[in-house]
C-alpha cells in the first residue's frame, strides 16, 4: 500500500535532520521586518515624537511668524498653566490657540483618517490603488453633505448636526455600490475598480453640479471652496464632535487589524484561517463610511491622501496592519498638516485649498505607480 | 450512464474500507451533501455537488479526482467550511461542521489554496505566522504572537525548507517556494486535517515530487489526515491511500487506487479510453494516454 518511493527520499532524511536540530532560533524569525511588540512601540513612539515636532514647526509659520520659544511657552501656559506668559488674551496667543492650533488639529485628524480608510479599503478590496477619493466614496459623502448644505436639512436635529449624518449616508451609499460591484465576480481587477470609481465620481459630481446650479447663489460660493477641500476656520467645539466620530471609526478599524492581514490572502483563505469574513467586511465598510462621511463633512474632498500614505508606509515600515494602520494615521496626519501649511503660507496673505496640493502631489504619484508597479499591484 | 457503474463500486469500496480499517477513526462524514453557487430556484439545476455521501478516514491521504467542473475544489472548500452546503450534513471529527465557529474549524482544519496571490509586501515569515491566528482570540482578532508561536513557525519553516526565505517578500519568491511557505502556514495552524487544492498544479517536475513527498511525510510523521484535490491521476495513485472520483458533482467511485483507477471507471468518468499498467517501482496503477 505504501509507495516505496518516498522511504529513502532525501526530503525525509532532511526532515529527520531538521527534527533533531529544531532548537528554537527565535532571532532568525524576528529579524528586520517581522513585527514584535517592542518594534511596534518603537515605531509608534518615534512617530508620535516626529508628529509633535511637525505640529510645533507648522505652528510657527504663517502671515505672522511666531518664534518657537514663544510657541512652547504659550502651549505650556495653556496646557499646564505655568504663567510664563502674561495671559492668553494677547493677539499672538489668540492666533496660535484659536486659529492655527484647531486648524492643524483638523488637518491631522482628516489626513490621518483618510490614510487609515485607504489602508482598510485596500486590504478589503485587495487593491493597492483603492482610496476613498479614487473609488468615489468621498464624492458620495460630498453629495450627501451638499444636499444637507444647500437645502439646509434641519442643519441640526437636537444637538447632532445633520451634515455629517448626510455625508455618512452618501459615503455608505457609494460603498454599497462599490461592494456590489466588487462581489459580482471573483478576481475583480484593478482596472474594473478604477473605472467603476471614475464613473461613480462622474455621476456624483453631476448631481452636485445640478444641485449647485439650482441653489441660491449665496450658498453656492461656500460650496465651491468646500468641494475643493479646505481646512479653514474650525472651532474647538466642532472639533470635539469630529474627534467623537473618528474615535468610533478608528477603533473599529484598529481592532480588525489582524483580520485585515488575513483578508489580504483572499476571502476564502481568510475564512479558512478563522475570520468571520462577512462580519468583518461589514464592520470595516461601515467604519470606513463613518470616517469618510465625518471627514468630508468637515473638510470637503481632499484626494489621494489615502493612496500615497499607505503605499509609502508599507514600503518603509511594514505591511502588517497592526503597525500599518496607526503609522499610516500618524504619517497621513503629518502629511496633511504640512500640505495645509504650504497652502496657507505659499501665497500669503491669500491662501488656496489644500486639496489642490494633495492632488498635485498625489496625482503624479498615482500615475507613476500605475505605470511602474504593475507586478506589485497584481495587475499582471 | 456513467453514474450507473458507480454505486456498486462505491457501495463495495466504502464497506471494504470500513472493514479493512477496523477501528480507525473517521475524520469527516458526509451525508447527502448538495451545494450550488446559485441561489433560489436555479440552485437545483446548477448543483455543483449533488447528494454526496462518503466517509473520510483519519490519518490517511485521500485524493479527490475528477474531470474539470466535477466539483473537486468545491468539495474541498465545503470541508474547510469556506462555504456551507445547502443540503445535507458534514461532520468533522464527530462534530457537526455547521455548529462549529469559524475559529474552531480553523484550529482543526488547514486549507492550502491552489494559488496564493499577494499584492502587498508581506514577508514569507509574516505570511507563515498568519497561520497562528486561529489560536488567538481577541477583540476583532487583534493579538500579539508569543514565543511559543515563534518556535512553532520556525520549526514549520525549517521542515518545509523555507526558513532561509523568512525575510523575502511573498511576491518575490518562486512558485515552488511560495507553495512550500503556504504549506508551512497550514502546519503552523497545528491542524488535524490538511486540505490541499491542486498542490502541484503550477510546479515543474522536481517541485511536484518535492511537494508530494512532503505531504506523504507529514501524513506519516504527524499522523495528519490529508485530503488533496488533483488532476494528476498518477500522482494520486502513488501518494494517496484512497481516492475519491467525482463526476458532475456525484460520487463516481471511492476506494484504493488499485480499485478505482481501472480503465473502465476512468473511461466512464472522463469519457476517453486510457491504458493502465503498473508503476515499475511501486506496482501502483499507472495511467497513460493512448496514441
Amino acid at each position: 500500500m505504501k509507495p516505496t518511493l518516498d522511504v529513502a527520499s532525501p526530503a525525509a532524511s532532511q526532515a529527520e535532520r531538521s527534527g533533531k536540530t529544531s532548537v528554537p532560533v527565535q532571532r532568525a524569525m524576528t529579524s528586520s521586518r517581522t513585527l514584535t511588540r517592542s518594534r511596534w512601540w518603537l515605531w509608534i513612539s518615534s512617530g508620535c515624537v516626529v508628529t509633535v515636532v511637525v505640529v510645533v514647526g507648522c505652528l510657527g509659520l504663517g502671515t505672522q511668524a511666531i518664534p518657537y520659544s514663544r510657541i512652547i511657552a504659550i502651549i505650556l501656559d495653556a496646557v499646564v498653566g505655568t504663567s510664563m506668559e502674561q495671559g492668553l488674551d494677547d493677539p499672538t496667543s489668540i492666533i496660535l490657540l484659536q486659529v492655527r492650533m484647531p486648524r492643524l488639529l483638523l488637518a491631522f485628524l482628516v489626513g490621518g483618517s483618510l490614510a487609515m480608510v485607504g489602508v482598510a479599503l485596500q486590504a478589503l478590496l485587495r487593491n493597492p490603488l483603492a482610496d476613498p477619493f479614487v473609488i468615489g466614496i468621498s464624492s458620495g459623502a460630498a453629495l450627501g453633505a451638499a444636499i444637507a448644505l444647500l437645502f439646509g436639512v434641519g442643519i441640526s436635529v437636537g444637538s447632532i448636526s445633520a451634515l455629517p449624518v448626510c455625508a455618512f449616508a452618501g459615503a455608505l451609499f457609494s460603498l454599497i455600490i462599490m461592494y456590489r460591484i466588487s462581489s459580482v465576480q471573483f478576481g475583480f481587477s484593478v482596472y474594473t475598480l478604477l473605472l467603476a470609481g471614475v464613473v461613480l465620481n462622474a455621476i456624483f459630481s453631476a448631481f452636485i453640479m445640478f444641485l449647485t446650479s439650482i441653489a441660491e447663489p449665496n450658498r453656492v460660493y461656500g460650496m465651491y471652496a468646500w468641494l475643493m477641500g479646505t481646512l479653514t476656520g474650525p472651532e474647538w467645539s466642532t472639533l470635539g464632535m469630529l474627534v467623537l466620530y473618528l474615535g468610533v471609526g478608528l477603533f473599529v478599524l484598529g481592532i480588525h487589524a489582524q483580520s485585515l492581514n488575513l483578508l489580504t490572502l483572499g476571502e476564502e483563505t481568510a475564512r479558512s484561517l478563522g475570520v468571520e469574513v462577512e462580519r468583518v467586511k461589514k464592520s470595516v465598510f461601515l467604519a470606513s463610511a463613518l470616517l469618510t462621511g465625518a471627514v468630508v463633512s468637515f473638510s470637503g474632498i481632499i484626494g489621494f491622501v489615502g493612496l500615497i500614505i499607505p503605499h509609502a508606509v508599507r514600503l518603509v515600515v511594514s505591511a502588517d496592519h497592526r503597525l500599518l494602520l496607526p503609522m499610516a494615521g500618524l504619517v497621513g496626519g503629518m502629511f496633511l498638516m504640512l500640505a495645509d501649511t504650504v497652502a496657507r503660507t505659499a501665497l500669503s496673505p491669500s491662501e488656496f485649498p489644500v486639496g489642490v496640493i494633495t492632488a498635485l502631489v498625489g496625482g503624479p504619484i498615482f500615475l507613476w505607480l500605475l505605470t511602474t508597479r504593475q507586478t506589485q499591484l497584481g495587475m499582471k | 450512464m456513467v453514474v450507473d457503474d458507480a454505486p456498486n463500486a462505491v457501495g463495495y469500496e466504502v464497506t471494504a474500507m470500513m472493514n479493512d480499517q477496523h477501528g480507525s477513526d473517521v475524520a469527516y462524514s458526509l451525508e447527502n451533501v448538495s451545494f450550488s453557487y446559485a441561489r433560489g430556484k436555479r440552485a437545483d439545476s446548477e448543483a455543483v455537488l449533488d447528494d454526496l455521501s462518503c466517509l473520510i478516514l483519519s490519518g490517511r491521504v485521500l485524493g479527490i479526482l475528477g474531470p474539470n467542473g466535477s466539483g473537486k475544489s468545491t468539495l474541498l472548500k465545503l470541508l474547510a467550511r469556506v462555504f456551507e452546503p445547502q443540503q445535507g450534513k458534514i461532520e468533522l471529527l464527530g462534530d457537526s461542521l455547521s455548529s462549529l465557529s469559524q475559529l474552531d474549524v480553523a484550529k482543526r482544519v488547514a486549507l492550502v489554496p491552489q494559488e496564493t496571490v499577494q499584492v502587498f509586501p508581506f514577508t514569507i515569515s509574516e505570511m507563515v505566522m498568519m497561520g497562528r491566528s486561529p489560536h488567538h482570540q481577541g477583540w476583532g482578532g487583534w493579538h500579539w504572537e508569543d514565543s511559543q508561536d515563534w518556535v512553532i513557525a520556525q520549526n514549520a519553516m525549517e521542515e518545509l525548507d523555507v526558513a532561509h526565505l523568512g525575510d523575502r517578500l511573498v511576491t518575490e519568491v518562486s512558485g515552488g517556494e511560495r507553495q512550500r511557505a503556504v504549506i508551512a502556514r497550514a502546519l503552523v495552524q497545528e491542524p488535524q486535517v490538511l486540505l490541499l487544492d491542486e498542490p502541484t498544479a503550477f510546479l515543474d517536475l522536481h517541485h511536484q515530487l518535492d511537494i508530494a513527498r512532503i505531504i506523504k511525510r507529514l501524513n506519516r510523521d504527524r499522523g495528519l489526515t490529508v485530503v488533496l484535490v488533483s488532476h494528476d491521476l498518477n500522482l494520486a495513485s502513488q501518494y494517496c491511500d484512497h481516492v475519491l472520483l467525482l463526476n458532475h458533482g456525484r460520487l463516481a467511485a471511492m476506494g484504493s487506487p488499485q480499485k478505482v483507477l481501472n480503465p473502465e471507471i476512468i473511461e466512464a468518468v472522463y469519457g476517453c479510453s486510457v491504458l493502465v499498467d503498473k508503476h515499475p517501482q511501486s506496482g501502483m496503477p499507472r495511467v497513460s494516454l493512448p496514441i
